[in-house]
């Protein structure tokens, strides 16, 4: 127990004593997640929209007038071609383009229904489809107008009503803040110790370490101990960002929240000892855990959607640690979930580490 | 020359010589886009989800069965009533519930508005308004063919019709806005990481000094180092687009030459980003955590790889000017799938350049040639 208390004291110095290290262990992610907190919100608020109006007749005044009142959209200066259109969308400065044809009014006056034309960027296939869509409910608004004044009448045969539970505001902060810190909690906390280990190694100090009557469990300990008290300091403060800047209602149980955050910084400590035992040097250690770290953080549900990917990627997410724990974070703080419907995580997250740290102990003897 | 040509031999036998580094080097990119490419994506498929049907009537059974055939969704339960719909929620398996009055079919019968109430667990709201909006389109179709298409007054003025079309990528998939994202990222870490790694483990093992006092000229020292990573990171980024084009059918509508061109330049400002990094830092764990953990977020967020830019506070769009990922994204994916010659461009290739020529002129200045 001594012994341990000795290399515990040493890393701890080791820590504290590199300015540098502490700074990026503590300040960066704050920093970043105050910045990335306001930055990770998918709404799309400003669509540009041109308008092409062919046919300056007071129908298409009436309708480009209701396309200028609406929030949606930002009105860019009218051009007079289809193709002047085309290139600022190829410039990237138009994302959707209405042309209203010449002989709108004409044909309506005759009876018969005319036709206006949508042109939207679908590269980014999200923004164009709630594009048109808005544009699409204005003119089917101004169709509803025209014929309340001819005396018509449009039933809508479907009212479809919506509720947003849990996040009414639908506010992304709220969403994306748990998961930035899952994933700043696992970039400092975890991946770091492989470094330190492999720095011994790389050093030559592993071999002085070696010959002492040290045993390899106090060394493993004493080397991974720090970050686990790292980690839950990092989560605390996290936390607390999360109440006092972004003003998140915390809803459940923050003893669910500590109690996963230590088995999940035991299975990420495991996977960086592993790491650390498979590479000599700490390039090899870095790219390792830079490979892990970006397909984690990239599969793990905390951009897109784990719905959204493909059945076979789904099952891949399984053995994603950050998916449960950013699960966990979500539904616990966000939704009030309890033990009963966390367990699940909690097996999983457990069995997970178990064999991360067992194989890393039975290839450390391996090897050292 | 010949210095530098050996210098550049030296590193070359450093990087084939760790077979396990290379390896990484060139097959974790591709892994990486192939992995990336299948999974990313923002259009959800079979979300599971739950039905509240007091009435299950021949016309609610045929809403249903749209539903549940559109391959959106996957009706996993049907609860009695909703008065348990939090438990479920928080489960959290099902992402939102359908509730259906139980005059449903009565009133869609009668030509009057039936109702459907929808709630979304808006915990992720990006999710929650897809599903709506998903739902949305399928119970105006569902209504428009079967429940004649807006019953229309005697007086009603003909309609104005709309034509959408979807330019540059008319069947919406989102892998054509990921793909040039992925490259960005991938081209930027690997490479800020690769050299400031190299260089900071020279310093770390004193191999620098050696260099310095050498008759090497500290130009040649830093280009001797620079070079075969410009090199390799060319390789990487062209072999992930060509995994984009093949693998995904992303088209390249845009000259290659010029892709060449830009991407060379953003290789040179992310190498030059690195260079300046190692400037700063002493050992190679700063310089990890550095181009690690103080590289990786940023780039993935600010860049508009995953986020709209435009939709960001205005602080933070001035940030992502800042952020070289963010112009060669907007160059990649305008050339790649616009097909935009260098005349569009222009401005973004400009702006990279600077940004290059500062980080270039910054690592440089710093670069100390000195011994502590």
């Amino acid at each position: 127990m001594r012994t341990i208390l000795f290399i515990l004291q040493k890393e701890f110095l080791q820590i504290i004593r590199n300015k540098l290290i502490l700074g990026m262990l503590f300040l960066m992610p704050v920093v970043q997640l105050i910045i990335l907190g306001h930055a990770a919100d998918y709404e799309i608020r400003h669509i540009n929209l041109l308008i092409l109006d062919q046919d300056h007749s007071t129908v298409s005044g009436d309708l480009v007038h209701h396309f200028k009142a609406s929030k949606y959209f930002d009105l860019l200066p009218a051009a007079n071609k289809y193709e002047e259109g085309l290139e600022q969308m190829q410039r990237g400065e138009a994302d959707i383009i209405l042309e209203i044809p010449l002989g709108l009014e004409r044909e309506l006056n005759r009876g018969e229904s005319a036709e206006v034309h949508l042109t939207a960027d679908a590269i980014n296939g999200v923004k164009a489809g709630l594009g048109t869509k808005y544009a699409s409910r204005i003119i089917y608004d101004y169709n509803v107008e025209r014929g309340r004044a001819a005396g018509g009448q449009i039933i809508t045969p479907i009212d479809l009503r919506y509720s947003n539970w849990y996040n009414p505001k639908m506010n992304y902060a709220t969403f994306m803040v748990p998961g930035i810190l899952v994933l700043l909690l696992t970039l400092v906390g975890a991946f770091l110790a492989s470094i330190n280990i492999v720095r011994e190694k790389e050093m030559g100090t592993i071999e002085q370490l070696n010959v002492t009557p040290i045993k390899k469990y106090q060394f493993i300990i004493g080397k991974l101990f720090p970050f686990l008290v790292i980690g839950l300091m990092e989560l605390t403060i996290g936390l607390v960002i999360g109440k006092l800047i972004f003003h998140i209602q915390y809803q459940g149980s923050l003893v669910i929240v500590y109690s996963f955050a230590v088995l999940y910084l035991i299975a990420v400590l495991g996977l960086g000892l592993l790491i650390s035992t498979l590479s000599d040097t700490q390039q090899q250690a870095m790219f390792i855990a830079w490979f892990f770290l970006v397909v984690f953080i990239l599969m793990g549900g905390l951009f897109t959607p784990i719905d959204s990917m493909p059945l076979w990627a789904q099952k891949l997410t399984l053995l994603n640690p950050i998916r449960y724990f950013i699960e966990v974070v979500r539904m616990v703080l966000l939704k009030g979930s309890n033990w009963m419907d966390v367990r699940w995580h909690f097996r999983s997250i457990f069995i997970a580490g178990l064999i991360l740290n067992g194989l890393a102990v039975w290839n450390y003897r391996k090897t050292a | 020359m010949k210095v530098l040509l050996s210098l550049i031999k030296k590193e070359f036998y450093h990087i084939i010589r760790d077979k396990r580094s290379l390896l990484i080097l060139v097959g974790m990119p591709i892994v990486q886009v192939v992995l990336f490419g299948f999974a990313i994506s923002n259009e959800i498929h079979e979300a599971p989800i739950a039905v509240v049907a007091p009435n299950k009537s021949q016309k609610v059974l045929r809403l249903l069965e749209r539903i549940e055939v559109s391959s959106y969704f996957h009706i996993v339960r049907f609860l009695e009533s909703g008065g348990q719909l939090d438990e479920v929620f928080k489960e959290g398996e099902i992402k939102l519930v359908l509730l259906i009055d139980k005059d449903f079919s009565r009133d869609l019968g009668q030509r009057k508005t039936a109702k459907l109430q929808v709630i979304a667990d808006a915990t992720d709201p990006n999710t929650a308004t897809t599903l709506t909006g998903y739902i949305e389109a399928i119970t105006n179709r569902f209504a428009r063919e079967g429940f004649s298409p807006l019953p229309v007054g005697k007086q009603m003025p003909p309609l104005i019709d709309i034509n959408v079309k979807m330019q540059y990528n008319p069947s919406l998939r989102s892998v054509f806005l990921f793909v040039p994202g992925i490259i960005t990222v991938i081209l930027l870490l690997i490479s800020a990481m690769m050299i400031s790694i190299t260089l900071a483990r020279e310093k770390e093992k004193g191999n620098m000094e050696i260099l310095l006092v050498s008759p090497l000229n500290p130009v040649v020292i830093v280009l001797g180092k620079v070079l075969p990573y410009v090199i390799l990171a060319l390789v990487n980024g062209w072999s992930i687009l060509l995994l984009g084009v093949w693998l995904f059918g992303v088209p390249i509508r845009g000259d290659l030459v010029l892709i060449f061109g830009e991407m060379l330049l953003f290789v040179l400002t992310a190498l030059s980003l690195g260079l300046f990094i190692s400037t700063k830092v002493q050992t190679q764990q700063a310089a990890l955590m550095i181009s690690l953990i103080g590289l990786m977020l940023p780039t993935i967020i600010l860049s508009g790889f995953i986020f709209p830019i435009e939709s960001m506070p205005l602080p933070l769009q001035f940030i992502s000017h800042l952020i070289p990922a963010k112009w060669f994204l907007i160059i990649l994916r305008a050339i790649m799938l616009k097909g935009a010659t260098l005349h569009y461009v222009v401005k973004e290739t400009i702006i990279l350049g600077i940004i290059c020529l500062v980080l270039l002129g910054l690592a440089v200045k710093n670069f100390k040639t000195r011994l502590e």
